[in-house]
């Protein structure tokens, strides 16, 4: 694994290490690669908010750079018309059941999805679907975090950073569209053993888990 | 592992010792009732009852016993009679008091009730055996061959009609002499994607780990897919065989049957196979007195479908929430536990014990040469015979849907046939004639999935089916990637509309564009392959969706908005009131004619007074779209 190699990603000759992320080694380089579930220093990647994908040379199809690990000689491509493709309809898809209030909304200038289109030109409005507004409550209950799930993207960052550094309380549930980040059996936040860490607002890509003031 | 010479020998002596058993059993007169889910839905427990219950108050020397499903689900409740003197004789479509009946006149009078006899089991002179019939020149049976004949839970009747003998056959080869069997046999996974299976067992076999696993996936979940219920339920004893061999090709002492909880008679009669294979010295410390040890349990899954992908499964095994995750690692390097494992479908397993017992080259000689061997479909639809055939592959469709399935029911015309659950595709007429394997369906749009067939007439809605299918796969979608997640949602609304009317010119390419990026960015199989149904039916019945787009109209009078009731005058009978009373909100009244008119405002579409009006008048029909019912008025004026 520690195995120093050589890659290519658009033209550009990067040094990293054997098995390293692709989606990593092309960050490190400078060279942006859109992601909302990835964490750099996750083993097991969810690979489910299917932005970040990239073209391998000798590769059939486009793959997510989160999983595929680099090997000696990989010539990598961020774009193509096929990944601009899948690109621009996941990220369509995920703007269609996001709540867009840029205006008012905390990560307004830092979001991911802002980044997102800002890099590839991609609008901040569905052009072919519909808007899937799902309105659910947001959860003002606790001290210093608050969530709306309706700007939630659910690259579960927050359950892992919950995990790791907060309560642990955060988890999924539900399944298909329904499915969404909650605590124990949907206890408020407030109620639910939330320290108040805030480490879910640093991770959550956009406006869904914030801290407050 | 050294070479098991003696497990021929163990078998033997194991057999022995239960063929007296059988023997005396045919002997006298017997009665076997199918009493698989199919047959007790259609009432074979209330059946067996009425056979017991005569039995005893005449005081016949008879046993009834209780057997699987031998695939004639249509004409449940079934029973073969077996009566000296007689060839045996399968009877369809009972009921308690035909049971009596055939206790009396048959048992009793020495009549045969050749009027209520589907077929015989055996050649003789008066009644045509099931091979006498169409049916019986097309379908080819192995893996099906004593369903519906032997006691699923009796173990002798197994060993007596040659069961185990696989395994013994596999334990005299070793671990890679099996693979290689199975290799060199082509066969490849009946779960639907149709990986072969050789080249799986032999991945997990080279695994450098020691603790390795083996899972029979028995969470079969298409809707009109129910092969691998009746395959546990009838002879769970030859499921257990094939995962024994697999688990002895790859390496593992630990095996599992995943069976969703919703098939508890499976989780029942799978349970008593394995205890009464575990007696017998089949499975457990020494199988068949080698010194391959298996130990297999069973895991109840909860039916969610993504469980039925092998990632999903797993987690939910290691009791995660069931969701999918990145391949690699395959389950085969890295599975249940972060242990090497092989997961094959119980179709796929059912057929490994004929493959190392007569060999590669016996299985290469039925289906094609790039799918080889026989191939399980579901027959469900609207065909005149439902039910599970087992045919080579290579098979026309046409011969399945008219030879098996005896055509169209109510002399309607073929429309379509929607194959491989709601991850296949939706084939139009023009494919009836091509022989269906893994790589033809592909092609033609639709894929081998599970092997379920519904067959569609001219009375279904190819928008409707689409919608049908994807709202399922929509429904089932775990949620954890953004294609399927939100990628489904979105066409299932798209097809919505197009159903109600509301239908824009762009959606037919929005659905198709949308299609294509599903497919190629949702994680697992059921994202990548839930367009399917959508793309297929575009494909072959594009006009239907133009009719609902630009006409707001439904061609096959399906879709409930684009549909209006009409009693045609001229047709009426006027003092025939059977519309009326049958109308649950009153939409109904009559003219000073007395004929009978819908008021279309009120009318709720229920098809009450369709199905009211006697069939010599047919005065009511559908007509599409709903303003039809005016210009009908008009000119009837």
């Amino acid at each position: 694994m520690s195995e120093k190699i050589t890659i290519t990603i658009d033209g550009k000759t990067i040094e990293t290490m054997a098995g390293h992320k692709i989606l990593w080694a092309a960050m490190d380089s400078g060279i942006y690669i859109p992601h909302l579930c990835s964490a750099r220093d996750n083993h097991s990647p969810s690979a489910s908010c299917r932005l970040c994908f990239v073209e391998i040379e000798g590769y059939a199809r486009p793959v997510t750079s989160c999983t595929e690990g680099a090997a000696e000689g990989m010539v990598i491509s961020t774009r193509s018309q096929r990944v601009d493709r899948l690109v621009r309809t996941g990220f369509e898809m995920i703007i269609s059941n996001h709540r867009i209030e840029c205006r008012s909304c905390p990560r307004n200038r830092s979001c991911s999805l802002q980044q997102i289109a800002k890099e590839r030109g991609l609008k901040l409005k569905p052009a072919r679907l519909e808007k899937l507004n799902r309105n659910l409550p947001v959860d003002d209950s606790a001290q210093k975090v608050a969530h709306d799930p309706n700007k939630c993207v659910l690259c579960g960052l927050c359950v892992r950073a919950c995990k790791e550094k907060g309560a642990g309380i955060l988890g999924f549930s539900h399944r298909g569209f329904d499915r969404v980040i909650t605590t124990f059996l949907g206890a408020p936040l407030g109620e639910s053993g939330c320290d108040g860490c805030a480490a879910c607002a640093s991770a959550c890509p956009v406006g869904s888990m914030t801290a407050k003031q | 592992m050294s070479e098991n010479k003696n497990a021929s020998v163990t078998l033997n002596t194991i057999r022995s010792r239960v063929a007296g058993d059988w023997e005396s059993l045919k002997q006298k007169t017997l009665i076997t009732v199918g009493s698989a889910t199919c047959g007790r839905a259609a009432g074979a427990v209330e059946v067996l009852e009425s056979f017991r219950k005569e039995i005893s108050r005449l005081q016949l020397d008879a046993s009834v016993i209780e057997v699987g499903c031998m695939g004639h689900c249509y004409a449940e409740p079934m029973a073969v009679i077996y009566h000296p003197g007689f060839p045996g004789i399968c009877y369809g479509y009972l009921d308690q008091g035909v049971a009596s009946r055939l206790v009396q006149d048959f048992l009793v009078e020495g009549d045969p009730c050749v009027e209520f006899a589907l077929a015989a089991t055996g050649p003789n002179d008066y009644i045509p055996t099931f091979e006498d019939f169409p049916r019986g020149t097309v379908e080819q049976k192995h893996v099906m061959k004593h369903c519906g004949f032997i006691d699923p839970e009796n173990i002798d009747h197994y060993l007596a009609v040659g069961g185990y003998q696989g395994l013994a056959a596999a334990l005299s080869m070793s671990p890679d002499q099996v693979i290689a069997e199975v290799k060199s046999s082509g066969l490849r996974g009946r779960g639907g994607a149709g990986f072969p299976t050789g080249n799986k067992w032999e991945l997990c076999g080279k695994a450098p780990e020691k603790t390795r696993y083996v899972i029979c996936n028995a969470d079969e979940g298409d809707p009109g897919a129910f092969m691998d219920r009746t395959l546990l339920e009838s002879n769970p004893h030859l499921v257990v065989e094939g995962l024994a061999i697999a688990a002895y090709a790859a390496g593992a002492s630990k095996a599992y049957f995943y069976i969703r909880a919703e098939y508890p008679l499976a989780v029942k009669r799978v349970a008593k196979a394995l205890e009464q294979a575990a007696q017998c010295g089949i499975l457990g410390q020494s199988v068949l007195g080698t010194d391959f040890s298996l130990e297999i349990e069973i895991f109840q899954g909860s039916g969610a479908f993504v469980c039925g992908e092998e990632t999903a499964l797993i987690a939910s095994m290691e009791g995660r929430p069931g969701l999918p995750r990145h391949r690699p690692p395959f389950p085969s390097e890295s599975g249940l536990n972060g242990k090497p494992t092989v997961i094959d479908n119980v179709k796929t397993l059912s057929h490994v014990p004929f493959i190392t017992q007569k060999g590669s080259q016996w299985f290469r000689s039925m289906g094609t040469p790039g799918s080889p061997g026989t191939a399980i479909f579901a027959l469900a639809g609207k065909l005149v015979n439902t039910g599970l055939t087992e045919v080579p592959i290579g098979t026309t469709l046409s011969r399945i849907i008219y030879d098996v399935g005896s055509g169209i029911a109510g002399n309607q015309t073929f429309k379509a046939v929607q194959i491989g659950g709601p991850s296949g595709g939706c084939l139009p007429k023009e494919v009836l004639d091509t022989p269906i394997d893994y790589d033809t369906l592909t092609r033609a749009g639709a894929m081998m999935g599970s092997g379920g067939m519904v067959v569609l007439d001219e009375h279904d809605c190819m928008v409707e089916i689409a919608r049908f299918f994807l709202d399922f796969t929509q429904k089932e979608s775990c949620g954890k990637c953004t294609f399927c997640r939100l990628g489904t949602k979105h066409m299932l609304g798209i097809l919505e509309r197009i159903t109600k009317g509301q239908g824009k010119p762009d959606d037919i390419d929005l659905l198709l564009e949308l299609a294509e990026d599903i497919k190629a960015g949702s994680l697992c199989g059921l994202g990548k392959t839930a367009p399917n149904p959508v793309v297929s039916t575009i494909k072959y019945f594009r006009h239907e969706y133009e009719a609902h787009i630009n006409e707001k109209r439904c061609p096959s009078l399906m879709c409930k908005d684009l549909i209006a009731y009409y009693i045609l005058p001229h047709k009426c009978e006027r003092s025939c009131d059977a519309c009326v009373g049958s109308c649950p909100v009153e939409a109904i009244y009559s003219d000073e004619d007395r004929i009978k008119v819908i008021n279309q405002e009120k009318c709720v579409k229920c098809d009450s007074c369709m199905v009211a009006c006697p069939p010599q008048y047919k005065a009511v029909v559908k007509v599409s779209p709903p303003d039809e019912v005016v210009r009908k008025e008009k000119v009837e004026q």
